[in-house]
């Protein structure tokens, strides 16, 4: 029996789908069945930023008006054979899709998968109660920005009242310089308001954002640092215990013999 | 032979008049007497108004027999009832009142979109997030970070006052009073209390230490009951 995971923020444009896309990514290159649900009806995304989108046929509004059968609506990403993706409908809006009919999917998916990340858009209304239906687990997106932080509030606030275990959080887009200027929410702060636990940090990386754009997501990609993040939060997520990434900037070779000598930087 | 108590009693103290009804007799009886009483006293138009308290004993009287005995004191004598003073209340009165002066304790953050209303005071165990709302009837104390809204005497008390361990809150209300946080950003307070002070006519916040002399009826487990 697998288990389902939303991944929610309130606010638009904190990382959701990147968040999911490399999450599910990271798991499947752990050896795990993984599915991802895109719930953005209207306004999808996951597809692109996995490079799946010239493939999609059947989406899930599509299986919950029953115009098919829900093996045919999921696609195989072109990496992973245990990784699949049910797109959201372009055409249709949040109305389509009710929580009876999302429960019943991820029922159906729980059979086969270990995984089934769900990728939740933004806002409160229709589109989030569909998301968090069913859902068994909640991972809360925020970024180190006032508003951010506030809806993640609202949001924690809300899975309250859902059968839910206590969400945990990832916080995305870390600008290390700002955070040690305090022009920035720092981390503690953030853990200190929303008071849930802390699943890991992702730092704002150029390479997140060239990834995304050519569907390659960035968790398979080296050593930058968000993808070992993502990583990081993947076998955490299996239970692993592992460090927090340090934030500081590796030195360079002339930095440290500087460093040696005690000379200032 | 036993001597019959009076039905009713006439003492003159130096704030008016205290009417004493014996609660052995039935209204109607108190009434008949009353009248009888008061039919031998004639003032003049131009007398001054006396006040008058009347003492019930252990008799509960409803809205209705208010009405008769005032009708029946006040009317043309130069008399009005400033108090009813009586031993016993109605049971709704005094769950009113139970709950009125009752502390509730809550263990729970209160956040973002969230609001947490109760009547009599409120002690709050967690934090009041950033656009989380506390509503209490009495006083409002909370061990954690209020950086929310407080709102405490919310049906109109004007003493009640506003603790926390740890003070930044978006606006303090307390009856029809608000303050809100100044425009540049501050570092909050520790330990602190909101109360309305007389002299300035606004909330003002300072060290918890100063409510022992400033709002001594705090302590005290029914001290509104007391108050009335």
């Amino acid at each position: 029996m697998g288990e389902a995971i939303v991944i929610t923020s309130g606010k638009g444009g904190v990382g959701k789908t990147t968040t999911t896309a490399n999450i599910g990514t990271a798991l499947a290159l752990m050896e795990k069945k993984v599915c991802l649900i895109d719930t953005d009806i209207g306004l999808r995304n996951l597809d692109v930023i996995m490079g799946l989108e010239n493939r999609i046929i059947y989406d899930i509004v599509d299986v919950i008006e029953e115009r098919c059968k829900l093996g045919q609506a999921l696609i195989k990403d072109k990496r992973f054979a245990d990784l699949t993706l049910l797109p959201a409908a372009q055409t249709s809006d949040k109305s389509a899709v009710t929580t009876e009919g999302m429960k019943k999917i991820l029922q159906e998916l729980k059979q086969s998968y270990d995984y089934i990340i769900i990728d939740c858009p933004a806002g409160i209304e229709q589109g989030f109660q569909n998301a968090v239906a069913g859902a068994d687990k909640a991972i809360v997106i925020t970024t180190p920005e006032k508003s951010s932080v506030r809806d993640a509030d609202r949001i924690v606030g809300l899975l309250e009242n859902e059968e839910l275990e206590p969400p945990k959080m990832v916080i995305n887009r870390i600008r290390n310089h700002m955070m040690k200027n305090g022009d920035m929410l720092d981390i503690d702060d953030i853990i200190q308001i929303l008071s849930i636990d802390l699943l890991g940090i992702v730092i704002d990386d150029d390479d997140v954002i060239k990834a995304s754009n050519s569907g390659e997501p960035v968790a398979l990609q080296g050593n930058s640092k968000a993808s070992v993040a993502y990583r990081n939060i993947a076998r955490r997520i299996l239970g692993e215990t592992v460090p927090l990434q340090s934030l500081e900037e590796e030195k360079g070779m002339f930095q440290k013999v500087k460093q040696f000598f005690g000379i200032k930087s | 032979m036993h001597e019959e108590s009076q039905t009713i009693t006439i003492k003159g103290t130096k704030d008016g008049l205290t009417l004493m009804i014996d609660d052995n007799q039935s209204f109607d009886k108190v009434l008949e007497e009353l009248a009888g009483k008061l039919s031998e006293y004639n003032p003049k138009q131009d007398d001054p108004i006396v006040p008058v308290t009347v003492k019930l004993g252990n008799r509960y009287i409803n809205d209705w027999q208010k009405q008769q005995l005032r009708e029946l004191i006040g009317e043309k004598n130069r008399f009005s009832i400033e108090l009813f003073d009586s031993d016993v209340i109605h049971r709704d009165e005094a769950i009113k009142w139970k709950e009125d002066s009752d502390i509730k304790i809550v263990n729970r953050v209160v956040r973002s979109g969230q609001v947490l209303e109760n009547t009599g005071d409120l002690l709050l165990i967690g934090d009041v997030n950033p656009g989380g709302k506390v509503i209490a009837s009495g006083n409002v104390f909370i061990m954690g970070n209020l950086m929310g809204i407080a709102h405490a005497g919310a049906h109109g008390d004007q003493k009640a006052v506003i603790a926390a361990s740890y003070m930044k809150p978006s606006q303090l209300r307390i009856a029809n009073y608000i303050s809100r946080a100044p425009d540049y950003e501050t570092e909050g307070v520790y330990m602190e209390c909101g109360f309305i002070d007389e002299k300035q006519d606004k909330i003002i916040i300072d060290r918890l230490q100063v409510l022992s002399h400033n709002r001594i009826d705090l302590s005290g487990f029914e001290r509104r009951i007391v108050n009335g």
